[in-house]
């Protein structure tokens, strides 16, 4: 059965990016734009592993990431964060708030990809 | 409260100049010249005043009004004094009044 | 009988010339014309009120019965004036700067305002100066008799002259003597009137001694024998008397009411004293220097028995020399009625500041804040004090028989006026002296003075029973009268001088000593002793603003409305409140209080200031203002003040500054973020596709040319982005150079609205122009303006969320243009019109593309060309209004 990547994003352009990338991996990918709905869709719907941008309108990815924590459905999920905005702050908060991998853009593909494979790899059976 | 004219406000002067040391001594004078009269004027306590050596009473009147004729030109002089060095430049206020 | 109404007729002459002289020197003065009027001439010859007709009639007397004792009264005086840089200066300084208005004004300001000093003082001065008055009445009786009975050996009163006399002097007194409240004011008329008495009064004497030296007794050789020959021939005093009366007197002069009026009081320019040094003893040695002469001769040419007190007028009647005679008359009568006048003023000054007004301010249970004027009731009380002081006189005149020499009444008034000498002494030299001191020196001195001399004097029996005096009260031999602790054989004045100033003075120095001064005594005491040092300022009032209302109201009564409102204007034009009220700083009240004194007195003036003021406060720090430390203090303290004032500024200052800072930082941080985000961003895409291109195999030629057409939209979006910032960079540091050049509105507004179109993103906007306000020419950067405009009519297509997009550009033409785009969306929060034009602040999601500089480059732009770009409110849909000048100026910059 292939694995599921949830890509939570607001840039066009990257989601078709990262969608392609990991297709051809053999992932299904699903994306989804909004913050504010991006919890109900995950507990809804939850993936192997999630990608999470910061920026994102309506509600930034650090305030799902700490959502999704808390709730036990998704607590253990395997999330791998990317952020425009590279500051070192910004990888502190996000690891305060319980990241799995963290990423700043712009990043290799062969990177992304290999944090994915391996956060696939931890991820509990489900 | 020394207002002796040149510039007394900073340091005292010892030797104060000649204008205020004069007008010191006139205020000296004007001091000094009630007692002057109170000793001649009490001087007749010592006169004899029986027998023939007794002290005659035009004598009495000469000298009584002469001396104090003689004070009266003497506090005339000195009120003088004191009223031209008011007047200078240098010289206390009005009437000479600050000591 | 002829003879009496010639006197008469010729007395009523000589008063009516009085009034006259007074009326006119009082309408000169009012006029300002006065100068003449103060002439150290004038200020000297007023002070010839010291001889009076015990002078003028009772030397003679004097000096037939004791020789030539008569003229220690004389040096006495003579001597104080020679020193007066010693006494009379500091005296007449004192009186200036406190507005004494008497003796008992001078001690109860002294002795810190007690009103109880004032009232005893002048108890003392009225008792004092009623034996002297009654001698003045005696005096001129006495010559009316002569005249009128042609009884030149007795003199015996016997119709009712001394009455009308008094009533007269009283009537005068009250006419001129009461026509300004102010005390300190000087009396014009009645000082000019006492001068021109002066002077008649010493042409009298000089020119019956002159009638007499030349005339009768053959020239100044001729006199000197004759007197060697007569029973005056040989020199005979009692020392003790010589010496007693030479202090006596001097200390009379500086103690008695009267002269204190002319010499303190009436005096108007302290160098006039300078004059009066030499000037007065002169007058006084001329009007002694015929008395020895006049003596013998009426010894001479008088029958036995003669009353020699009446000599000057009787010499010149024995010789048929009526003339002259009527003029020693009216010499006499001038020495007379100018020392009643002008004792009564100073008496009736007292009374009515000491005694009178203290009672009515307590009665008037109101207080002092009674509305209405008062000074009806001060010059009543004075008029009062007048009559009633005149009538004193008389009333002794008539109990002490009118029998006795003039000489000895006169000495009875001197040694009882003279028991105020050490407290007034003590008090302008010696800090120490305090109030009790004074008030022990003073009942002591004239306790003693009215056992020994005053009450003893009405005759044996009157007062004191006969057996008191023989062999003491209650037997107790060694408290008789004349005979104090057993100490006999003393002349009866003699021992009264010594024992009363002994007590006098040991009780006030003892009681000085012992006692401790309360402050405000102590701040008087400076102020006194230190004259010269400073004249300012003693006590310290501290009131209210609510309280100058009172004041007013006070001050009004008792200085007269006009008087008391030029005041107080005055005061508020110096502090500068802007009103007409000035507020009571401690400066104002004592200035305040100070020209109440002038009318009141200062126990009274303190006391009514003190009752509205309330409280004063003389504390540690009141009485450092002595030493001008207060002052020093308070610009300290209000240093301080506007020091901690300006350090809370500050301080409110630095908080801001550094809330700014920190918002700033926290800007700048946010920034950078945004910097970051909009720049990685298009990289991400950029790096990820084109490794992409690089790295995956078998694209599709769809896939490939869509990746590259990718990465080619992100570079050009990154360009702009960056393009955006130079731009705004720019045009933040001022360093744009702007394209003037004239162009018309409409065009530019075309260009923009075609720019904008071109715009591939957002929706189809319609828009409404206004073909005719847009024909408006304008001189400035065409193109930044144009950007200006794009940027808005692009926002508009962004976020226009109406189902209809439509855009409204209203133009208002004018010097300065303004251009409205309206459009018809849901408009924006509030919170989003503050952050609008903030840099990348996006009020909406990001996909509309930009990056959020635009309006703040907006801003910019419109800050340069010198008009403004602002959020318009209120108008349906998002509105934004753009005020830009027709023709750029480069103030504008």
């Amino acid at each position: 059965m292939t694995k599921r990547v949830m890509l939570i994003e607001d840039e066009p352009n990257i989601i078709e990016a990262i969608g392609f990338i990991l297709s051809r991996e053999g992932l299904t990918v699903d994306t989804h734009s909004d913050g504010t709905t991006a919890n109900d869709k995950l507990r809804a719907n939850r993936p192997d592993v999630l990608i999470l941008d910061v920026m994102l309108p309506g509600k930034s990815g650090y305030d799902i990431l700490r959502e999704l924590r808390d709730d036990a459905a998704t607590a253990d999920l395997p999330v791998l964060m990317l952020t425009a905005r590279g500051q070192s702050r910004d990888r502190e908060t996000a690891e305060r708030a319980g990241v799995s991998a963290f990423m700043t853009k712009p990043f290799s593909n062969a990177e992304m990809l290999d944090q994915v494979r391996r956060l696939l790899a931890s991820a509990p059976r489900v | 409260m020394a207002q002796d004219g040149a510039g007394l406000r900073g340091k005292p002067l010892v030797f104060l100049e000649r204008q205020s040391y004069r007008r010191r001594r006139v205020i000296d004078a004007a001091r000094v010249l009630p007692f002057i009269g109170l000793l001649l004027w009490l001087l007749p306590l010592l006169w004899r005043e029986e027998g023939a050596a007794a002290v005659r009473s035009s004598s009495a009147i000469v000298f009584l009004f002469g001396t104090w004729f003689a004070l009266v030109g003497a506090a005339a002089v000195l009120s003088w004094k004191l009223a031209a060095q008011a007047r200078e430049p240098g010289g206390a206020g009005p009437g000479g009044m600050g000591e | 009988m002829t003879m009496l109404n010639t006197l008469v007729a010729v007395c009523s002459l000589y008063a009516l010339f009085l009034f006259a002289i007074a009326f006119a020197a009082d309408r000169a003065a009012m006029r300002g014309q006065a100068r003449w009027l103060r002439s150290p001439l004038v200020y000297t010859l007023s002070l010839s009120i010291y001889c009076s007709a015990w002078t003028f009639y009772g030397a003679v007397g004097s000096a037939v019965r004791t020789g030539f004792e008569y003229l220690a009264i004389y040096l006495g005086p003579s001597l104080v004036l020679m020193g007066w840089w010693w006494i009379l200066r500091k005296l007449v300084r004192i009186g200036r700067t406190q507005r004494l208005t008497s003796v008992a004004d001078l001690i109860s300001s002294r002795y810190g305002k007690s009103n109880l000093l004032a009232v005893g003082v002048t108890i003392l001065a009225v008792v004092g100066t009623t034996p002297y008055i009654a001698l003045q009445l005696q005096s001129v009786t006495l010559s009316f008799e002569v005249f009128g009975v042609g009884d030149i050996v007795s003199g015996q009163e016997s119709g009712h002259t001394a009455l009308w006399v008094a009533a007269g002097l009283a009537l005068f007194t009250v006419i001129f003597g009461t026509r300004n409240l102010d005390a300190n004011e000087r009396h014009n008329g009645v000082v000019m009137a006492i001068a021109v008495e002066a002077v008649v009064k010493l042409a009298a004497l000089l020119t019956v001694g002159i009638f007499v030296v030349w005339g009768l007794l053959g020239g100044v050789s001729g006199a000197l024998e004759r007197i060697d020959a007569s029973e005056l021939g040989q020199w005979r005093i009692n020392g003790g008397r010589w010496t007693g009366m030479i202090v006596l007197s001097g200390a009379a002069f500086l103690c008695l009411p009267r002269i204190f009026q002319v010499l303190v009081v009436e005096n108007d320019n302290e160098t006039h004293l300078r004059t009066a040094s030499w000037a007065f003893p002169l007058y006084l040695g001329l009007m002694s220097l015929f008395v020895v002469p006049i003596a013998v001769t009426g010894l001479e040419l008088l029958p036995a028995g003669s009353n020699p007190d009446l000599f000057v007028l009787t010499v010149p009647l024995s010789q048929g020399r009526d003339g002259l005679a009527v003029l020693s008359f009216l010499g006499g009568f001038s020495s007379a009625t100018s020392m009643v006048i002008v004792a009564a003023i100073a008496l009736s000054t007292m009374v009515s500041n000491h005694v009178v007004m203290p009672l009515f301010l307590r009665f008037a249970k109101r207080g002092a804040k009674v509305s209405g004027d008062v000074r009806h009731v001060v010059l009543l009380a004075r008029r009062l004090s007048i009559v009633g002081v005149v009538m004193l006189g008389y009333l002794y005149y008539r109990l002490s028989g009118g029998g006795a020499a003039l000489s000895s009444i006169g000495e009875v008034s001197f040694a009882g006026v003279a028991q105020v000498l050490p407290a007034m002494l003590g008090g302008i030299f010696w800090r120490g002296g305090s109030r009790v001191g004074a008030l022990a020196g003073l009942t002591l001195g004239f306790g003693c003075w009215g056992y020994t001399l005053f009450l003893p004097s009405f005759g044996a029996g009157v007062f004191v029973p006969d057996s008191w005096m023989v062999a003491g009260p209650f037997g107790i031999a060694w408290l008789r009268p004349q005979a104090l602790f057993g100490i006999e054989g003393m002349d009866p004045l003699l021992h009264t001088v010594v024992w009363s100033l002994t007590l006098n003075a040991g009780g006030f120095v003892l009681a000085s000593l012992a006692s401790f001064p309360r402050p405000l005594e102590r701040l008087q005491g400076a102020q006194f002793v230190n004259v010269f040092d400073h004249s300012t300022g003693p006590p310290r009032w501290s009131g209210k603003v609510a309280q100058t209302e009172d004041l007013m109201i006070m001050a009004q009564r008792i200085l007269g409305a006009r008087d008391a409102q030029a005041l107080f204007e005055h005061e508020a034009r110096r502090q500068a409140t802007g009103g007409t009220l000035p507020a009571p700083t401690p400066d104002f009240l004592e200035r305040l209080e100070r020209e109440l004194a002038g009318s009141v007195g200062a126990a009274t003036a303190h006391a009514m200031v003190g009752q509205i003021v309330g409280g004063m406060s003389v504390s540690v720090e009141d009485l450092m203002a002595v030493a001008d430390e207060t002052a020093q203090l308070m610009e300290y303290s209000a240093r301080l003040e506007a020091q901690s004032q300006e350090l809370a500024r500050t301080a409110a200052k630095l908080r801001e500054a550094n809330s700014k800072l920190t918002r700033l930082s926290v800007q700048k941080d946010a920034f950078l973020s945004q910097i970051s985000h909009e720049l990685r961003t298009p990289m991400t895409s950029i790096r990820a596709f084109s490794e992409i291109l690089r790295d995956a195999d078998g694209l599709t030629p769809q896939e490939h040319g869509k990746y590259a057409s990718i990465i080619h939209d992100e570079a050009i979006r990154l360009t702009r982005l960056l393009d955006d910032l130079l731009d705004l960079s720019v045009l933040e540091n001022g360093q744009v150079n702007l394209n003037l050049r004239p162009g018309l509105l409409s065009d530019v507004l075309d260009r923009a609205v075609a720019a904008a179109a071109a715009d591939e993103h957002g929706a189809r906007v319609r828009i409404w122009r206004d073909p005719r306000a847009e024909e408006v020419m304008l001189n400035t950067d065409l193109d930044r303006l144009s950007q200006v405009f794009i940027n808005l009519v692009a926002n508009t297509r962004k976020y226009c969320d109406a189902a209809r997009p439509r855009l409204d550009i209203r133009v208002r033409p004018g010097a300065t243009v303004v251009i409205d785009f309206i459009d018809n969306g849901a408009g924006l929060s509030a919170e989003a019109q503050d952050v609008i034009f903030e840099k990348f602040s996006r009020v909406s999601d990001q996909k509309a593309g930009g990056a959020g500089l635009g309006l703040a480059i907006c801003r910019q732009i419109m800050t340069r060309l010198g008009g403004e770009v602002s959020y318009l409110s209120g108008q349906g849909g998002t509105a934004f209004r753009v005020v830009v000048p027709a023709r750029y100026a480069v103030a504008a910059q």
